[in-house]
């Protein structure tokens, strides 16, 4: 259908977006990408009295590595993260994963702010960001406020934002060399949402041969991306064998939240969700044996 | 309802401007307000593919644009591929592997292809099929339009094909 009709500002700088976004009590929306946004619109689903783009504010676009961090801009699209010698450094696992947002068309438009804003439960990037213990630099009418991702990402299409705040920039911790990391996600046909997904990464004590520091997370199953602390815990320094698969996979199951609707029942979700998991595990204890990696 | 804007845009290498409602695509604005009705719309939210055009050479959905969004851009559409007499080279491609049979997805695909063989023209199969894997085609099983994809790179390898939508 037709978008509904709405009012359209272009501010040049966040303060400006702020404000406006402000003027129209909470009736308002801004516009990064839209390729969520635009066809919400066209459904109905939203109809905003106006539309803040935030195209034309300078520093949104920024892929910069500080000392500590990876600090991408809002308005990085996807395709921006593929072509990133950068970020292929400093967060190979981000960059698989936005292999599997949407399709090349989409990946054109689409921005990485506006993944996190939107926060759809089967959305790569909020699982990324959780998974990566990542920080959501906001703003807003009081100014700036850092959020973790952790406390960003409340539930379904729902995030901390307040009325009048935008995301400006994600920050992600410095990727260490030799770190093992596993992305895998299964949709129905390419670019689909996912069913359920996992990230996972660690880091091998070859000698050992454990793997420390696991953060793992599951999306696409519930309302929204899941870490799974107590496998997490489990793992941690664990000898690499399929015993200890099965136990973490058993507990993963206890542990996720899952939710049925007309794609896949409940159950299916889980299910699918803790064999990608035990997968993904397979492989990274693999990759400590191998020494690969 | 909001107000008409104008917005100065470059379509198929010439500049225009046009008068629109904010909340027009660019779909629309390119058939209804530009008369370029090669640019196909099927589903409007972003799915089929069919309106697909490119903006400063990349590969978008026309219809999760607006027009007021295309300011000071260069947009190139389905007409900009042939020549005044002939057609392209991925056309030709298109025609001589049969790569389409009722044509309605056919617009979106040739610039999807386009902008990917512009960009990378020894784009494998496996790429060729991914990126077509944005496009909903429910005619030819899609195998005949990866064949017409493939055979049209060496066009681009040697620069037959010049890119379109770069604007002057």
């Amino acid at each position: 259908m037709k978008f509904p009709p709405f009012e359209f500002h272009r501010p040049g700088d966040l303060p400006e977006a702020v404000d406006l976004l402000l003027s129209y009590d909470g009736e308002a929306l801004p516009l990064a990408g839209g390729q969520s946004l635009l066809p919400m619109m066209a459904f109905r689903l939203v109809a905003p009295k106006a539309l803040i783009d935030l195209s034309a504010i300078p520093g949104l676009d920024g892929i910069e590595l500080n000392g500590d961090s990876l600090r991408l801009g809002a308005l990085v699209r996807w395709c921006d993260v593929l072509c990133s010698p950068v970020i292929a450094n400093a967060h190979p696992l981000l960059v698989e994963a936005v292999r599997h947002v949407a399709h090349y068309q989409v990946r054109n438009r689409g921005t990485l702010g506006g993944s996190l804003a939107h926060a759809d439960a089967a959305a790569e990037f909020p699982a990324i960001c959780l998974v990566s213990d990542a920080m959501i630099d906001v703003v807003g009418r009081d100014g700036k406020r850092c959020i973790a991702a952790r406390d960003f990402l409340l539930g379904a299409m729902e995030t901390d934002l307040r009325e009048g705040e935008l995301v400006a920039a994600v920050r992600f911790p410095i990727w260490p060399a030799g770190r093992l990391w596993h992305f895998r996600e299964f949709a129905r046909r390419s670019g689909d949402f996912a069913l359920a997904g996992v990230a996972m990464y660690c880091d091998p004590d070859r000698q050992a041969g454990v793997c420390r520091n696991w953060h793992i997370a599951c999306f696409g199953l519930g309302e929204v991306a899941q870490r799974v602390d107590a496998v997490e815990a489990f793992l941690e320094a664990k000898p690499a064998d399929t015993a200890h698969i099965r136990e973490a996979v058993l507990i993963a199951q206890r542990h996720l939240v899952a939710d049925g609707d007309i794609h896949a029942p409940a159950g299916y979700r889980k299910a699918l969700a803790t064999e990608l998991l035990g997968r993904g595990l397979n492989e990274v204890f693999k990759a400590v044996a191998g020494g690969d990696g | 309802m909001a107000d008409p804007r104008l917005v100065n845009l470059t379509v198929n290498g010439r500049m225009v401007a046009v008068s629109v409602e904010p909340r027009r695509s660019l779909a629309d604005c390119l058939r209804h307000d530009l008369r370029l009705t090669g640019t196909h719309i099927g589903c409007e939210h972003g799915i089929c593919g069919a309106c697909t055009v490119l903006v400063d050479g990349a590969a978008v959905r026309a219809c999760l644009m607006l027009a007021v969004q295309v300011e000071g851009r260069a947009i190139a559409t389905v007409e900009g591929l042939a020549g005044a007499a002939a057609l392209g080279p991925l056309q030709e491609s298109f025609r001589r592997h049969h790569a389409l049979q009722c044509g309605f997805c056919t617009p979106g695909i040739l610039m999807s292809a386009h902008a990917l063989l512009s960009a990378e023209p020894k784009a494998d199969r496996a790429r060729v099929i991914e990126v077509l894997s944005g496009h909903l085609c429910r005619c030819t099983g899609y195998l005949p339009i990866v064949e017409a994809i493939l055979d049209a790179r060496e066009a681009y390898l040697c620069g037959a094909a010049e890119p379109a939508g770069k604007g002057k």
